[in-house]
């Protein structure tokens, strides 16, 4: 079991929560896991079966990107953080 | 007990002295030691060895280390003339300073043999007073409240992220404050912009802007820009010359365009966004890290990116974010600590919680990358649309 920490944005698709739990191996089991019962998610985090260019997702601090992206493999009780861009400034 | 001129003689016996013939082979020889004047602050501003540091005898001791952290470090010390520094010189090596020397004759020999001298630039008397929170800092000092007030810093948008940072480097004395915005004031703004006020209700944010921070601080130009940040005034705002720009913009448009225009202008650019509770900070510095996008190298469809005014923000949060970009930018300035580069700060207001993630430049990035695609300004509006970009 992992916890993928929700960005403010997104919050909304899962019910309000910050940290959602999730189960995989790989970065790419857990996001399907968390789409899979949120699928609302799926189209501000993948696109065409990678991760949306303007989604970082972050293994323990670490762009999945500068792994092996989808594919990176996750340890039990690792903290994934998504980040899209935000814009807001005002 | 020795009297004074004994306790001198005994002094100059235990340390090493050098005359002016001999510093002056030190002084150009390379692997120059650190140059310290130990005189009092009129006499330093009177006219110094160059290239010295002052540091009154008096403070030696406790300020020294940050000067010289390396014991083995070369030291040459001077005065007036040549008994202060003597004294000096034998303090230093009882903290264990192993290569001191001191000027025999001091300053009043160096200037009589008609060695180079240069006057410092000083704070004046009422500057020393405004900033003297600052000249006590060891990193700041005098030199670097100089240097603060020779900086020029442009401040994209003078709503939640801009009212801290531009209050703030203004307040530190940053000579040259830029403020890009073609916005008016409105009541919505001030449950957070504190550059505002209820009386300037329906003002150009940056005239008001103006008028606040040159209240706080008169020392501090302000030069407003009333008008939206774009493809066709970028390249005029940037000739008028910025050491360092705080992204505070409002939607995607603006920041890639004032990325690509960084990187091609090799400006560092301090980054912050917010969204109700949360923010984000972060340093894009040309040559030395990603850029925005090699963090993001595309903006999501709109209809994925609310921004503030469909979200809401709380209004103390600009103020925490803003105030970190102001941080980042003084220390550029100074060019002092460790910039946010590389780094994303994530602040949670909910949680109170920082957490950082690592950024990489990426070497396909189309504008900081190893072969850039994007060389000149694209149509920022339709690349953040979701349609095909020209470039």
């Amino acid at each position: 079991m992992s916890r993928i920490r929700i960005p403010p944005m997104l919050r909304g698709d899962v019910g309000g929560a910050r940290e959602v739990p999730a189960e995989g191996d790989t970065v790419r089991e857990l996001l399907f896991d968390l789409m899979g019962r949120f699928p609302s998610l799926r189209p501000q985090l993948v696109e065409d079966d990678e991760i949306a260019p303007f989604v970082n997702v972050y293994l323990e601090g670490e762009d999945v990107r500068t792994l092996e992206g989808l594919e990176t493999s996750v340890d039990d009780g690792s903290t994934v953080i998504l980040l899209p861009a935000m814009a807001g400034g005002f | 007990m020795p009297n004074y001129r004994e306790l001198l003689q005994q002094v100059k016996s235990e340390i090493d002295e050098v005359d002016v013939t001999q510093a002056r082979g030190l002084l150009d020889a390379p692997g120059r030691p650190l140059v310290v004047d130990v005189r009092e602050l009129d006499e330093w501003t009177e006219g110094r060895i160059p290239g010295a540091i002052h540091i009154p005898r008096g403070n030696l001791e406790s300020r020294i280390e940050q000067a010289a952290p390396d014991r083995a470090q070369s030291i040459f010390l001077y005065c007036a003339a040549g008994n202060r520094s003597a004294f000096a010189a034998k303090s230093l090596e009882e903290l264990g300073y192993e290569n001191v020397v001191s000027l025999a004759g001091g300053y009043t020999d160096w200037k009589r043999s008609g060695l180079p001298t240069e006057l410092p630039r000083t704070l004046d008397g009422e500057k020393r007073q405004r900033y003297s929170r600052h000249v006590l800092i060891p990193e700041v000092g005098e030199e670097g409240q100089l240097k603060l007030l020779d900086s020029r810093v442009l401040l994209l948008g003078a709503g939640g992220l801009g009212s801290p940072s531009a209050l703030y480097l203004a307040a530190a004395g940053v000579g040259r404050l830029g403020i890009v915005d073609d916005d008016k004031v409105d009541a919505s703004n001030l449950q957070r912009q504190v550059l505002h006020s209820t009386s300037r209700l329906g003002e150009w944010k940056a005239e008001s802007a103006k008028r606040t921070l040159e209240e706080l601080n008169p020392d501090v130009e302000v030069v407003p820009y009333i008008e939206r940040l774009t493809s066709e005034n970028v390249e005029r705002i940037l000739a008028d010359g910025w050491d360092v720009i705080i992204d505070g913009a409002d939607n995607f448009p603006t920041r890639y365009l004032i990325n690509d225009a960084a990187v091609w202008h090799d400006i560092p650019l301090v980054h912050g966004s917010i969204y109700r509770f949360e923010g984000q900070a972060t340093v894009f510095k040309p040559g030395d890290g990603p850029c925005y996008r090699c963090l993001f190298p595309q903006p999501p469809p709109p209809e994925l990116a609310p921004s503030c005014a469909e979200g809401g923000v709380l209004g103390v949060l600009p103020g925490i974010v803003g105030s970190l970009q102001a941080s980042e930018a003084l220390k550029l300035c100074l060019g002092i600590g460790e910039p946010l580069v590389g780094r994303l700060l994530l602040f949670d207001a909910l949680a109170t919680e920082f957490s950082e993630v690592n950024l990489r430049r990426d070497p396909n990035c189309p504008v900081c990358g190893d072969s850039p695609t994007i060389t000149e300004y694209v149509d920022y509006v339709e690349f953040c649309s979701g349609r095909p970009a020209h470039a």
